[in-house]
């Protein structure tokens, strides 16, 4: 089998089994990320992911724009709700989205000094 | 003399899936030609061009959504396997990811929760309807995930798509600017700052610029994704039960 029809196997496998136990269990998470949790256990278990998981994995993860283009499209079927409240939607969503990446980057560059920074102090 | 078997054409591929997957991926090339030829300008998005150049042709045609997306539903159905998938850069980064715990697990609390709250305040102060602000709630989470919180939150799923997906649009065009404003220099903050406020469509952006950006991109918006994904339903039951 190639290694990436070996790889789409394994994420279908685990997507499934994601699905089996979210359905069983009751809990209110999406089947795909309790797969994503459940491939990550089993990745840490085994050290390092397999050749075919990381060809299949990578070759979504490159493409994985495309993959939402047909919900965008969706901006069709609400129209009239958009166009009602143009207003909200957009400076909520563009405010938020630059908040959004400024807090996060400040916060990861402050902490990511301090802890680099007391690092070296304790080398040197 | 032609008209009538180029009629049965267009009927016949009118009604199968075929057509509308071809122009999914034809028009998502188009976008992405614009993309390259501007030298990945981050306006052009590709996603954006797409869309567009996709809801024209469906109003032109006279196609219905639902229509389009019994033929779009293939490229859809791959986020599953794509969502499972982004456990593979988050175990290959997990040596990094302990040593910058504290950054990480900080820059995602802050980021999570700015997202979330700037969002529905801004939405909620501006008169958006409650339908509304329960669909701008996780609109920095993946657009399937984002679906399936607000279908929890009894939100609208198709529309929690769509601000998910233009926010990931937004993200992946503004970014650039925003980082370099606040002079963020360091690829795993931008990489990570866009992964997790821009999802798949940042990580996709961070990943064309940088490969470390697109690491801590890709590790943003796996654990953004299953932060919110835990998370939502969980507050949504506590203020449930609290009222």
């Amino acid at each position: 089998m190639s290694p990436l029809l070996a790889g789409f196997t394994w994420l279908l496998l685990f997507q499934c089994a994601g699905e089996a136990l979210v359905r069983l269990a009751g809990w209110p998470v999406p089947g795909p990320v309790a797969g994503m949790a459940l491939l990550f256990f089993a990745l840490l278990v085994r050290r390092s992911p397999p050749e075919s998981l990381s060809v299949a994995a990578d070759g979504l993860a490159r493409h994985l724009s495309l993959l939402f283009v047909p919900a965008g499209v969706g901006v069709m079927l609400h129209v009239a709700r958009v166009a009602d409240e143009w207003l909200p939607i957009v400076v909520a969503l563009t405010v938020s989205t630059v908040l959004a990446i400024a807090a996060t980057a400040l916060t990861f560059q402050w902490l990511a000094r301090r802890q680099e920074g007391s690092e070296s102090e304790q080398r040197g | 003399m032609m008209a009538q078997p180029f009629f049965e054409l267009w009927v016949y591929l009118a009604a199968t899936p075929l057509a509308r997957l071809t122009l999914t991926l034809v028009m998502y090339a188009a976008g992405w030609w614009c993309y390259v030829r501007t030298g990945m300008h981050p306006l052009a998005n590709p996603v954006l061009i797409a869309v567009a150049l996709i809801v024209a042709a469906l109003v032109l045609t006279d196609t219905t959504y639902k229509t389009y997306f019994d033929g779009a539903q293939f490229v859809h159905f791959l986020l599953g396997p794509a969502v499972v998938g982004l456990a593979v850069p988050l175990a290959r980064e997990w040596d990094s990811v302990r040593r910058l715990a504290v950054p990480i697990a900080g820059a995602l609390a802050v980021g999570s929760a700015v997202a979330l709250v700037s969002a529905v305040g801004i939405g909620y102060a501006l008169g958006a309807s409650p339908a509304t602000l329960l669909s701008l709630a996780p609109k920095s989470v993946t657009a399937p995930i984002a679906m399936g919180i607000a279908e929890k939150l009894r939100g609208l799923p198709a529309l929690a798509a769509v601000f998910a997906v233009t926010t990931g649009i937004l993200g992946a065009a503004l970014g650039k600017y925003v980082l370099d404003a606040c002079r963020v220099r360091d690829w795993r903050a931008r990489g990570f700052a866009l992964g997790l406020a821009a999802h798949g469509i940042g990580t996709a952006r961070a990943f064309q610029v940088n490969a470390d950006a697109g690491a801590f991109a890709g590790l943003a918006f796996a654990l953004h994704g299953l932060l919110a994904a835990i998370l939502f339903p969980l507050g949504y039951w506590a203020l449930r039960g609290a009222s």
